[in-house]
């Protein structure tokens, strides 16, 4: 038996973290900001498998990177909460104990595991007001970030976070704030239509469950661009779209 | 609480009983007889009719532990999502815990699989869970519940009835459980028509609980000095709503000033003169 060869551990984790890097830029980027109505999340998914889900009354969960990966976590993290709210009360389910307890699951598979989960994911809970609303971005090492009224995940996280900095202010109404997202994920090339997004909104007015998906007409009409676009018929005949499709392929099967 | 992650042969899926189960938080079944002399809180008549946009769910609010009336203002009607509702009677303790394990159920499967049951499949979950409880109902202890809701599928009401066994029977009209069901139901049944309105549909619950309360001493009729009366909710394609309370109040005056007898003194029946 033939002994391995000595790795410092400095290189075995700077590996892992590139690895998980590669991974997650692979995929789409996903956006959530605090607005009026309460926070708004909105990813580029022409897909109909959901990066965008509900965990509880209010709080909602968002992955990018690997489907697979991302999505057992929000299950567990459905569980989690169901659990708790069943053997304490509902009013008891809370971020911030579920976004420390998937830094723990994510820290832990990052030193211990073979392969780091490819997958950063973001844990929101809209409160009353906007300065009560939580955003926890977990990275796939279990680093938490504590994010005050805008995040980015996934690729090209940066130069999107500029722009959505730039765009977003306070009382932003649901119009504003998914138009301030859709400019953001688009950047300066393209411009997003509806079909090639997932919005959901954690909505602070809602008397129990505060998840609510914004899709078909009643996205159409809040994306201006999407209505002229759609009954034309051709994805094709937009110059814009056609570039996003062809990003489609280089994307490959682990975008989700 | 830690976060519960599985391997996938031994995942639970959507169900949360087996993710309760899986958990060690399932609540124990009973292995022995209850002593007769330990007194158990029972809830009493449900009934749920078919209306023109949907279905009607009504319950009294009394439940009693043997002869004492151990609470006025229990509730027996609640949603079981947004499209759905269930009525209970039986053993109080037991069935709000159903209620609320199977309020759970149906919302952990939508949240898991990111899409809601069926309405079948709702009523035969509902059927599960009695079945399952068919050791403890051999006990004393059974639950015996209304399921009634709004099939977004096929545009109408459904109604579900069922036994301590778990059988599941789907009633086309009305339904009526609990020990006042009897009078209950038969008021239902004398005025049912086909394309009743909100309105009529309600009056009608409300004079089937009046009816069930004045021949079952463990129904409670409309409380009119505590301003306690029945719940009722209607489930339409809009969802599940309550009706309130001050609606139920006009109503009931309505229907007790209908059947007051001018100038009567004392009962009608069996009247020693």
């Amino acid at each position: 038996m033939s002994m391995p060869f000595y790795v410092a551990p400095e290189q075995v984790m700077k590996d892992r973290a590139d690895y998980a890097r590669k991974g997650i830029a692979r995929g789409r980027s996903l956006v959530a900001l605090v607005c009026e109505p309460g926070i708004l999340i909105c990813a580029e998914n022409p897909q109909r498998l959901r990066k965008v889900s509900e965990i509880h009354d209010r709080i909602a969960f968002a992955g990018v990177g690997k489907y697979n990966e991302f999505d057992q976590l929000r299950i567990a993290g459905v569980r989690h909460a169901d659990l708790k709210g069943y053997a304490y009360s509902r009013e008891d389910v809370d971020a911030r104990s579920l976004a420390n307890q998937y830094a723990q699951i994510l820290g832990q598979i990052f030193t211990h595991e073979m392969k780091p989960m490819e997958v950063e994911i973001l844990v929101a809970e809209v409160g009353g007001d906007p300065d009560a609303d939580l955003l926890y971005r977990i990275l796939y090492d279990g680093t938490v970030v504590d994010e005050t009224s805008v995040t980015v995940l996934g690729g090209e996280a940066d130069t999107i976070l500029t722009r959505l900095e730039g765009a977003w202010h306070t009382g932003l109404s649901l119009a504003e704030a998914l138009d301030v997202a859709r400019r953001a994920l688009s950047g300066p090339d393209r411009d997003l239509a509806a079909d090639q997004l997932e919005v959901a909104l954690l909505d602070r007015n809602a008397e129990h469950r505060a998840f609510r998906r914004i899709e078909g007409a009643q996205l159409a009409e809040l994306v201006p661009d999407a209505t002229i676009a759609d009954p034309d018929g051709g994805a094709a005949a937009d110059p814009d779209t056609d570039t996003s499709a062809s990003d489609d392929r280089t994307d490959g099967p682990p975008a989700g | 609480m830690n976060l519960p992650i599985f391997e996938p042969s031994d995942d639970p899926g959507p169900s949360f009983t087996s993710l309760l189960h899986r958990s060690g938080l399932e609540p124990p079944t009973l292995s022995s007889p209850l002593d007769g002399s330990l007194p158990i809180t029972h809830g009493t008549t449900v009934v749920a009719i078919r209306y023109a946009d949907g279905a009607i769910m009504a319950g009294d609010r009394r439940a009693t532990s043997g002869h004492l009336i151990s609470h006025r203002t229990i509730e027996k009607v609640f949603p079981a999502d947004r499209h759905s509702g269930v009525a209970i009677a039986g053993a109080a303790g037991p069935a709000v815990e159903m209620v609320k394990l199977f309020q759970l159920q149906l919302e952990h499967y939508e949240k898991v699989e990111g899409a809601s049951l069926s309405l079948e499949g709702k009523a035969n979950q509902l059927g599960q869970m009695v079945r399952n409880h068919l050791p403890a109902a051999m006990q004393g202890l059974a639950v015996v519940p209304l399921f009634a809701g709004y099939d977004t599928r096929r545009a109408t009401g459904r109604l579900f009835q069922y036994d301590v066994t778990g059988g599941r029977y789907e009633e086309q009209n009305h339904a009526a459980t609990g020990s006042g069901s009897l009078h209950a139901g038969t008021v239902v049944k004398l005025g049912w028509r086909d394309g009743l309105d909100r309105e009529d549909a309600i009056d009608l619950a409300i004079s089937a609980l009046f009816q069930a309360a004045d021949e079952d001493s463990a129904t409670g009729g409309p409380d009119l000095v505590r301003g306690i009366f029945p719940t009722i909710a209607t489930i339409t394609g809009d969802g599940f709503t309550r009706v309130g309370n001050d609606e139920v109040a006009d109503r009931f005056r309505t229907l007790i000033a209908d059947l007051s007898v001018p100038g009567a003194s004392g009962g009608t029946e069996g009247s020693a003169s």
